[in-house]
């Protein structure tokens, strides 16, 4: 087995310790961002969908607001958001870079894309539902709770994989600034180094991450639909 | 205002606005509808109606005019006052509405919500209308396994659970094929009897009207242009819409076809009449046909007819062609006149 790795890789078998942290860097920084996005999200999803025109407590103060501010952040190009975002950083991590440094940019990175989706799930609930439940008498947060969230699951888990897939080539962005990850790993010795091996090593690392995380979407989106 | 009043409009006025443009829905409709009837409001598409419904439990707010449930004027309530009022009016759409994600169970418990009922109770509740609409095996289906006349037997349910005392029906059959409607409007029929639930239709369809109604309003471009009771409206009905609704449930408006492509089932020969007779009250109940070719010794063949009952009473008429002397068919023809049925000459021979 170690004999297989030195011959398939003969640079990165030098360092499979830092290769191993890495990894588990990539996951840290997916998990806790993705999970602290994912929850701001569904607040600025349900911010967006129950203040649109014609939504269940209409505030088109409030909806421009979240438009606006998400069109703003997205039209930021990810590297430069997190260079714009250093002196943030700072104040809120106590440090701009290694994992500790990257949660926060990637956080600001992804939430506009992921809140955009989370409405477009919501979106997808027949307005008929929504109707039915103010026929029944349901409160607005009843209705969030009851229609928006409880018939919008399927959706919102498809997205959230397609939004969970984003964040994972983030997650290799922020390695340019020393945010540590399977993305420093590979620029640090696939590029600045030029050895391949660790380039390739830290593609299938990632393919096989977003395929686990399409996999699980795709069951989760299936159980909830019927 | 009478006691028996469930729901009453009053000059309402509903204008919506779009791009700045003032598009009016609903122009001063006044309407009254009394506790224990089924009420039909008709009209084709985009006549107002279904603004008109959302008017009743206060999802559409009307620009002018005061919406009264049992008395109380809704227009202007809080949010939190509108929802109670909500629960005690049912609703029905045409799309059903069920939750997808729910079983039918939890479909009908849905509006039970901190209802601060128990778990026992609420079962014992949704197996009550389970049997009500005749489901009774379906509590633990998907939406997405029912047949669209199942999917609005659970919407009834669900409807109903909170024990309201109308139920609004928003062309709560026009997804459904003519079986089907069938056995919804039998269904409904039968809460209006067994529940003394007040219903009010919304339909295009004036055979659903025709099955099921009591009293109707005929709603044109956001004003009702006649209302009354069924019968009267279907035997005398006064607007050229009206009529063209209740054409299309008679046969009888088919011999103008006849007439004009000379089928050979209306063709005359000399001295031979055409006629429509109708009913226009629901008193006949004299052989007028019988008798006046037993008195005036004229033949009468009756080449087809419509005759429906409608409310216990007969509606429709028959295509009849009067063959005898000129003076007998006269007599004859002055005969019929006083007796409450409507007479057209439809052709000459």
């Amino acid at each position: 087995m170690d004999n297989l790795i030195q011959f398939f890789l003969p640079n990165v078998s030098q360092v499979m310790d830092e290769f191993y942290l890495s990894i588990a860097q990539t996951l840290q920084m997916v998990f806790l961002s993705g999970l602290i996005s994912f929850v701001l999200s569904l607040f600025i999803g349900i911010a967006l969908i129950s203040t649109k025109k014609s939504g269940i407590l209409e505030n088109l103060f409030v909806f421009n607001f979240f438009d606006k501010v998400i069109n703003l952040f997205r039209s930021i190009p990810f590297i430069i958001l997190i260079a714009a975002l250093i002196p943030l950083t700072r104040l809120i991590s106590g440090t701009a870079v290694g994992v500790q440094g990257t949660i926060f940019p990637l956080i600001i990175g992804i939430t506009p894309f992921f809140s955009r989706q989370i409405e477009s799930a919501f979106n997808e609930v027949d307005e008929g539902l929504v109707e039915s439940g103010i026929a029944m008498g349901l409160s607005p947060f009843q209705i969030i709770i009851s229609v928006y969230l409880k018939e919008g699951i399927s959706s919102i888990a498809r997205v959230s994989t397609i939004t969970i897939i984003s964040l994972i080539g983030l997650t290799a962005i922020v390695g340019v600034v020393g945010g540590g990850g399977i993305g420093d790993f590979a620029i640090r010795y696939g590029y600045q180094q030029n050895q391949l091996d660790a380039t390739y090593v830290s593609i299938i690392v990632l393919l096989i991450f977003v395929s686990i995380v399409q996999i699980i979407g795709t069951l989760i989106s299936k159980k909830t639909t019927h | 205002m009478s006691t028996s009043e469930i729901i009453r409009t009053d000059h309402v006025v509903k204008v919506f606005t779009v791009d700045k443009k003032a598009h009016p829905v609903l122009k001063d409709v006044n309407l009254s509808i009394e506790k224990g009837e089924i009420f039909g409001i008709i009209g084709y598409s985009g006549a107002g109606k279904s603004t008109l419904v959302r008017c009743f439990n206060g999802i559409e707010k009307p620009t002018e005019g005061r919406i009264f449930f049992e008395g109380q004027n809704i227009v202007g309530l809080k949010a939190r006052e509108l929802r109670s009022i909500r629960r005690k009016i049912g609703m029905i759409f045409q799309q059903f509405n069920l939750m997808p994600s729910r079983t039918v169970f939890d479909n009908i418990a849905l509006p039970l919500k901190h209802s601060g009922l128990s778990k026992q109770q609420i079962n014992k509740r949704i197996t009550e209308l389970l049997q009500l609409v005749n489901l009774p095996d379906k509590r633990n289906a998907y939406p997405s396994q029912l047949s669209g006349g199942q999917k609005q037997r659970v919407a009834i349910a669900r409807a109903l659970v909170n024990h309201p005392k109308i139920l609004l029906c928003d062309e709560a059959t026009s997804a459904l094929d003519p079986k089907t409607t069938k056995s919804i409007l039998y269904l409904l029929k039968r809460l209006n009897k067994e529940l003394g639930l007040t219903i009010v239709v919304i339909t295009h369809e004036m055979s659903v009207v025709k099955e099921i109604c009591q009293k109707v309003s005929v709603l044109d471009k956001g004003k009702i242009i006649e209302q009354g009771d069924v019968y009267s409206v279907f035997s005398n009905p006064q607007q050229e819409l009206t009529q063209s609704f209740i054409e299309t449930t008679s046969a009888l408006s088919s011999v103008k076809t006849l007439i004009e492509t000379n089928s050979p089932v209306v063709r005359l020969q000399p001295g031979q009449l055409l006629l429509k007779i109708s009913y226009t009250t629901n008193s006949v109940s004299e052989p007028l046909i019988s008798y006046i070719s037993r008195t005036y010794n004229v033949d009468a063949n009756i080449v087809f007819g419509d005759i429906q009952i409608l409310n216990d009473n007969p509606l429709g008429g028959l295509i009849i062609i009067l063959s005898g002397q000129k003076s007998t068919i006269d007599h004859a023809l002055e005969y019929l006149i006083p007796k409450h049925v409507a007479i057209e000459v439809l052709n000459h021979g």
